[in-house]
């Protein structure tokens, strides 16, 4: 095969090209202009997320953060998305384990906009009893329907099977019985316990000049003051399951079982992360869904959807292999993925193959840079991972760098074709429904870290 | 920045557009087939869909699983799209790599195999996305929706094909599909990017200048018959959410009606978000969702307007809250909609949705990808014009012009009415 693609290092998110000033009251300000575009994009976290709400309480993290926009000291409900929405723009935070996260897009003369209201929901949220009910009953809506989707049923029955009493096993969402007794009052509490400055970054990317951004955040965020002090959001190691771990949820009525197997994967911090997210590019990415899309869909025609996806966040996220099958080639379509898995750990990729996948590695970065939202994504995820200034610069020499035998030491180092957890979830199993541990061994899963990352 | 278009066109009738966009070192290529389900009777329903499959399972030069293989290798994005209307192929490149989509492109126009293996085996895969989408409530719930709303027009089925159709489509079905709509003439190429249009089009015209021009399919369209009276659809299936669909007969994208709609879409139920790729904006200070919603009858209501070459729907979906009812809900959809059809939208209403469109436009400028997409997307219903003067005709729309198009379209006796009913099931573990 051909030579590896070469980038223009120049054009890549570097410390030239990058601003980085930290506040002093523990925030970390990143900024990257592009006047090509007539957008802005601020994106970033603030070091506060479920690990931190208890497992009677799951979805509080949640819930407080889709509450943040349902009033505030100065504005209410409906002032707030008037003034978001007549400008088309959108602001938006979601929870995560580890973090809570933020995200907003408008004209890039409306940043102003943007920061003021991003600065008054973090600051100021009121809670409104009326506004969280509201959003309660919307939220167990969803997870009414969530608790029909096979997809998100395997998802949960798999994440049981491998974290166990782990926090990974709780889903960030919640669950019906603990989002039920969710109150205002809870979310203004968890709000005023946990938010803080302390280690929260905010990136602004687009049509905007970096110093003049990095004024208007520090205009409105200085004054805001924590403790100094980051909550522990450390999580346990997990040890991989034994045996095959088996279980099937029954819904009535679907057409389609999804499968979902695998085990916990290295956190993003793992020295071998690089080299187990090529290894997962092999396995079920390159192409269409790699090799497992080769035999599962390709070859056997058994399924639309064949993958698998590599987390690699803060702690031990997990290495899965998806698929939407019909329930009766269940058994037959998590054989041919287990041979797979097999295969990976027996043999290195051959060196074209091994080509191939850093080529793609290599080449797709400027198009995963091409818009606003990409770069501010990949400067947070280089900073949320402290992965360097010049990450993306050196990406090309360190995914070149990675050889076959590195392959075969992360493949073979946490994934076991032998001791899997495999969950299902569709019409009810023709399948033999089992849950068995059998030849049980232990591998080092990591420390800590969190789930939801890209693989860069 | 964005730079010039150029139109143009073969002699074999492949239709050509060109826009310079320098501001990242790609390339999107995109070709637009005139097929899609609407060119599709019964019994072989589905097919325009399941020809886009086979499309990625080889020529004699890039055989089954090389093509996938040897455009990931490069670092590009591609995927294909079948619809009411059209199919769609692309590929966004490194921009030194763009020979090889123009080779790929020019090559699966003419030379697809469809191997009867590979067909049978992409069956399976098939009846599996179809499975996929009927674990999917408002999937069921949309297709008979359709099915009520268009009794003789094509666009009754959904695009992934009947069940039925789908076990009995044989090989010879697809490949005379493939050859009789895979021609120049049938196709618009449209490519976006980091390149100089007088080299490009030397390119083109070396990959599909010989690619013979063939006789084209002619289909006649069944217009359908003006509908006599509300339909009303339920569907029953597992679950404990309830569903509300209403469709309305929306207008095509060429007729004077639509960008009038565009703004009553936008206050009713939030700004319809037309490009294929990047998100759209929420639609909380929307007429429906603070009716609906904030009233407390149900979680959540989308709209949607589509551009189409023939009159389509405007749909409302609405997932009912658990301590409500469709009835509920449908009652208060019909009181907020006769607010519409009694009192004009306000100014401030037709200025938001400007303003928003304006922003979801300029968000889409921004990727190449989207660029090259609404390159040739407009030409499939209407031209790229529609597209650049999009803007420019949303700004002169007033809430007269609003109010006269809601009293012509939002007709009860002219709509569906779809509820998905649940069964009451619960999952167990």
């Amino acid at each position: 095969m051909g030579q590896l693609p070469r980038l223009d290092i120049k054009t890549l998110p570097g410390p030239e090209t990058v601003l980085r000033q930290e506040l002093d009251n523990g925030i970390t300000f990143l900024a990257r202009e592009n006047f090509s575009s007539p957008s802005v994009v601020i994106s970033g976290y603030l070091r506060v997320g479920a690990l931190l709400e208890g497992t009677h309480m799951a979805g509080l993290a949640s819930m407080t953060a889709a509450s943040l926009m349902r009033g505030t000291r100065q504005r209410k409900f409906g002032q707030i998305y008037e003034t978001i929405e007549s400008i088309g723009a959108r602001l938006n935070f979601a929870a995560g384990k580890h973090s809570i996260s933020f995200s907003a897009k408008g004209l890039a003369e409306d940043l102003g906009v943007l920061l003021d209201l991003l600065h008054e929901v973090l600051l100021t949220p009121t809670f409104p009893k009326a506004q969280v009910d509201r959003l309660r009953a919307e939220k167990l809506t969803a997870l009414a329907i969530r608790d029909q989707e096979t997809s998100a049923r395997a998802d949960l029955a798999f994440n049981q099977l491998i974290y166990a009493d782990h926090p990974y096993a709780i889903p960030t969402e919640g669950n019906k019985e603990t989002v039920a007794q969710l109150t205002a009052a809870n979310a203004r509490s968890f709000h005023r316990k946990y938010f803080s400055p302390d280690g929260m970054v905010i990136c602004v990317v687009g049509g905007i000049k970096a110093r003049q951004a990095a004024n208007a955040v520090s205009r409105r965020f200085t004054s805001w003051k924590g403790n100094g002090q980051v909550p522990d959001l450390s999580v346990p190691s997990v040890s991989p399951p034994k045996g095959l771990q088996r279980t099937h949820v029954d819904l009535e009525g679907k057409s389609q079982a999804d499968l979902v197997m695998g085990i916990p994967g290295p956190p993003r911090s793992d020295p071998d992360f690089v080299s187990a997210a090529l290894a997962n590019n092999i396995l079920g990415r390159f192409g269409m869904f790699g090799r497992i899309g080769d035999i599962v869909r390709e070859e056997a025609g058994l399924a639309y959807y064949a993958y698998s996806t590599l987390v690699g966040g803060i702690g031990p996220g997990p290495w899965q292999v998806v698929a939407g099958v019909n329930p009766s080639n269940l058994e037959k379509v998590l054989e041919l993925i287990r041979g797979e898995l097999s295969k990976i750990i027996k043999r290195p990729p051959d060196k074209d193959e091994l080509d191939d996948n850093k080529a793609n590695f290599i080449g797709r970065l400027p198009l995963q840079l091409e818009s606003n939202e990409g770069v501010a994504g990949a400067i947070v995820n280089a900073e949320r991972h402290s992965l360097g200034d010049d990450y993306y610069q050196k990406y090309p020499d360190l995914i070149a760098g990675v050889t076959r035998d590195d392959i075969l030491r992360a493949a073979q180092r946490f994934i076991d074709p032998d001791n899997l957890a495999i969950a299902s979830a569709g019409p009810p199993a023709t399948a033999e429904k089992r849950t068995s541990s059998k030849r049980g061994r232990k591998k080092g899963a990591g420390a800590a870290r969190k789930a939801g990352e890209s693989q860069s | 920045m964005s730079g010039a278009v150029l139109r143009t066109r073969l002699r074999n009738g492949l239709e050509v557009r060109l826009k310079e966009i320098h501001t990242a070192p790609l390339i999107s290529t995109w070709v637009w087939y005139r097929v899609g389900a609407r060119n599709e009777v019964p019994g072989i329903t589905g097919i325009s869909h399941w020809v886009e499959h086979m499309q990625f399972k080889g020529t004699p030069t890039f055989p089954a699983g090389t093509l996938d293989r040897a455009i990931s290798r490069e670092g590009g994005s591609w995927n294909a799209f079948t619809w009411m209307d059209w199919t769609a192929y692309f590929e966004t490149m490194p921009q030194d790599r763009v020979e090889l989509a123009l080779k790929v492109e020019a090559d699966r126009m003419q030379n697809s195999l469809f191997d009867p293996a590979e067909v049978d085996s992409e069956r399976n895969v098939i009846i599996s996305e179809r499975e996929g989408s009927e674990n999917e409530p408002t999937f069921r719930l949309s297709e008979e929706v359709h099915a009520a709303a268009f009794r003789v027009h094509p666009y009754h089925h959904m695009t992934i094909g009947d069940m039925a159709d789908l076990h009995t489509i044989k090989r010879d079905d697809l490949y005379k599909h493939y050859r009789s709509n895979y021609l120049p003439g049938n196709a618009v190429l449209a490519i976006a990017g980091n390149f100089k249009i007088s080299t490009m089009l030397r390119r083109v015209r070396k990959h599909f200048g010989p690619i013979p021009s063939g006789p084209k399919s002619e289909y006649s369209d069944r217009a359908e018959p003006e509908q006599p009276g509300e339909r009303r659809v339920t569907v029953e299936g597992p679950g404990q959410t309830a569903f509300l669909e209403l469709a309305y007969q929306g207008p095509e994208a060429t007729h004077e009606d639509f960008i009038p709609m565009a703004v009553l879409d936008s206050a009713l139920t939030g700004a319809s978000n037309l490009n294929l790729f990047g998100g759209g904006i929420s639609n909380k200070t929307s007429r429906l969702y603070t009716k609906l919603v904030e009233g407390e009858l149900a979680a959540s209501v989308v709209g949607g307007l589509a551009a189409t070459i023939h009159p389509y729907l405007y749909s409302i979906m609405a997932t009912v809250r658990p301590d409500s009812s469709p009835e509920k809900v449908l009652a208060a959809c019909d009181d907020e909609i006769q607010r519409l059809l009694d009192k004009a939208v306000t100014k401030e209403e037709v200025t938001r949705a400007i303003k928003q469109a304006k922003a979801l436009f300029a968000y889409a400028s921004e990727s190449i990808t989207n660029q090259g997409f609404w390159l040739g997307y407009s030409e499939m219903f209407a031209t790229y014009d529609w597209f650049e003067t999009y803007l420019d005709r949303l700004s002169k729309v007033t809430p007269d012009q609003v109010l006269e198009v809601a009293r012509k379209r939002l007709i009860p006796s002219r709509r569906v009415v779809g509820v998905y009913s649940p069964n009451g099931t619960t999952a167990a573990a």
